[in-house]
């Protein structure tokens, strides 16, 4: 069996040009050759590849495998353990220790009650940008303030202090600086967020980060848990609004079914999710011996999960590649799976969702302002994938 | 079809809300902890497909399905 067994011999593997939506083809190759294959990590250490829906699904469910980030076997040195409250690289019980006090904040029917905010704060950004006139860059102007101002507001971020939040924010997770300015920007924001969390226990406001300050997490875990929150509700739901622009306006006979029916939103939000999975990949380490499609992963070996070809597993999604707004999406992995699926999906959700639809209704002829293979892409560097500036233009009324 | 039996395991809950988003019938979220209620232990059509998908996309399988058509084998 295993000398039949497809290599994947490099990450990042590229995407094919014109074809940004679509997995590397090395990826998509891989896939058609199985649901597992080997794989080197960069640093030269063996590991596993996973690119197939049901087995990235049970990874992901499976107590035998660890987040951990000092158990990460990827480079030929240690890793350190994950600071306090950085909790999407811990197991249990440290795990469940930081995310239980937050399930509470991130409910569906306290994200729903947001939707009026979220309504008011995208209103403001489409005043702006039809006030400015086309031609405008749909990240600046759109995609990034929305999720920037909302997850700010949530958490208490005071509004001085969220554009240069933001660059940080930027400059570490967009994968295209140097170590060192990577580190500067991630010192910076550590820097930042331990005077923002001194400052809500000396003066509490009517945020999360406040409320938190009265639970018996330490100051130190406070600014772990405020920069997963923020980076992850920030870059996240950023490029999944400026790329799904992209993918929409590309698929001009999905695009106008979205018009036609406000009801079709929910339902495009999961398969924009699906179809673009902006979070491409994430680790997982053996804890014990485990048999995984027919092949035995040693205890210690990391292996890595394609969430994007899980996504366009034809075996799980009919016609894969085909962006359906009419699909059955559900299920998809763009969220994760297990324990750690993400915390904030169900804002992310009506943040998409009044966002893309306020978008359509306000500009009925939205259009790329460059011809679409000019569009700038994130490179597979960068954590999260998406554009870098999305030029649109549309007819003045 | 009859209608499936459901119970619910809290302290498997993770509260991504997938069940209260995907059958808000059957399942709500406790206002405080974010964990998983089960408002119908035995939901009717039209709400049982519903409740059998929150199940089925539920993060942390901590919603069981427990079908009548299983019990008599």
């Amino acid at each position: 069996m295993s000398a039949s067994l497809h290599t994947v011999t490099t990450l990042p593997a590229q995407r094919r040009p014109g074809c940004p939506f679509d997995p590397p083809a090395e990826l998509l190759d891989a896939r058609s050759h199985g649901p597992i294959s080997r794989y080197t990590h960069p640093g030269g250490k063996p590991g596993w590849m996973i690119t197939g829906y049901d087995l990235v699904r049970s990874v992901l469910a499976d107590p035998r495998f660890s987040s951990r980030k000092d158990l990460m076997n990827v480079v030929d040195f240690a890793l350190p353990p994950a600071p306090p409250g950085e909790f999407l690289l811990m197991d249990e019980p440290d795990h469940s220790r930081y995310r239980k006090p937050l399930v509470g904040k991130f409910t569906v029917r306290r994200m729903r009650l947001l939707s009026e905010r979220i309504e008011q704060i995208t209103a403001d950004c489409l005043d702006a940008m039809e006030k400015a006139g086309p031609p405008t860059d749909l990240v600046t102007a759109f995609a990034k303030p929305i999720p920037t101002i909302v997850i700010c507001e949530i958490l208490g971020v005071p509004y001085e202090d969220r554009a240069s939040f933001q660059e940080q924010i930027d400059t570490f997770m967009g994968g295209e600086v140097s170590d060192e300015e990577l580190i500067a920007a991630y010192t910076a924001t550590q820097e930042y967020l331990a005077r923002l969390v001194a400052a809500k226990r000396a003066n509490p406001t009517d945020d999360i980060l406040s409320e938190l300050t009265d639970s018996d997490l330490t100051d130190e875990e406070l600014k772990g848990i405020s920069l997963i929150l923020l980076a992850a509700g920030f870059d996240t739901t950023a490029n999944m609004l400026s790329l799904g622009t992209y993918a929409l306006l590309r698929n001009p006979e999905q695009l106008a079914a979205l018009r036609a029916d406000p009801a079709l939103t929910d339902g495009a939000v999961e398969e924009l999710l699906r179809y673009l999975s902006v979070a491409k990949t994430f680790h997982r380490t053996a804890l014990e011996d485990v048999e995984l499609g027919g092949q035995v992963i040693e205890a210690g070996t990391t292996v890595v999960l394609s969430y994007h070809t899980a996504n366009r597993d034809p075996d799980r999604f009919a016609d894969p590649h085909t962006l359906d707004l009419h699909r059955q999406a559900a299920g998809h992995l763009a969220f994760s799976h297990g324990i750690h699926q993400c915390l904030g999906q169900q804002l992310a959700r009506v943040e998409m969702r009044v966002a893309f639809r306020a978008l359509l209704d306000r500009f009925p002829t939205l259009r790329l302002a460059v011809p679409a293979e000019e569009v700038a892409l994130r490179p597979e560097t960068a954590d999260i994938f998406g554009v870098k500036s999305l030029p649109v233009t549309w007819d003045r009324t | 079809m009859s209608a499936p039996h459901l119970s619910v395991d809290r302290e498997r809950c993770i509260g991504a809300g997938m069940c209260a988003m995907t059958a808000p019938e059957v399942f709500d979220q406790d206002p405080d902890e974010g964990l998983v209620l089960l408002l119908h232990t035995d939901p009717p059509a039209p709400h049982d497909t519903a409740a059998r998908m929150a199940a089925g996309v539920c993060p942390a399988g901590a919603i069981t399905v427990h079908d009548p058509r299983d019990d008599s084998l």
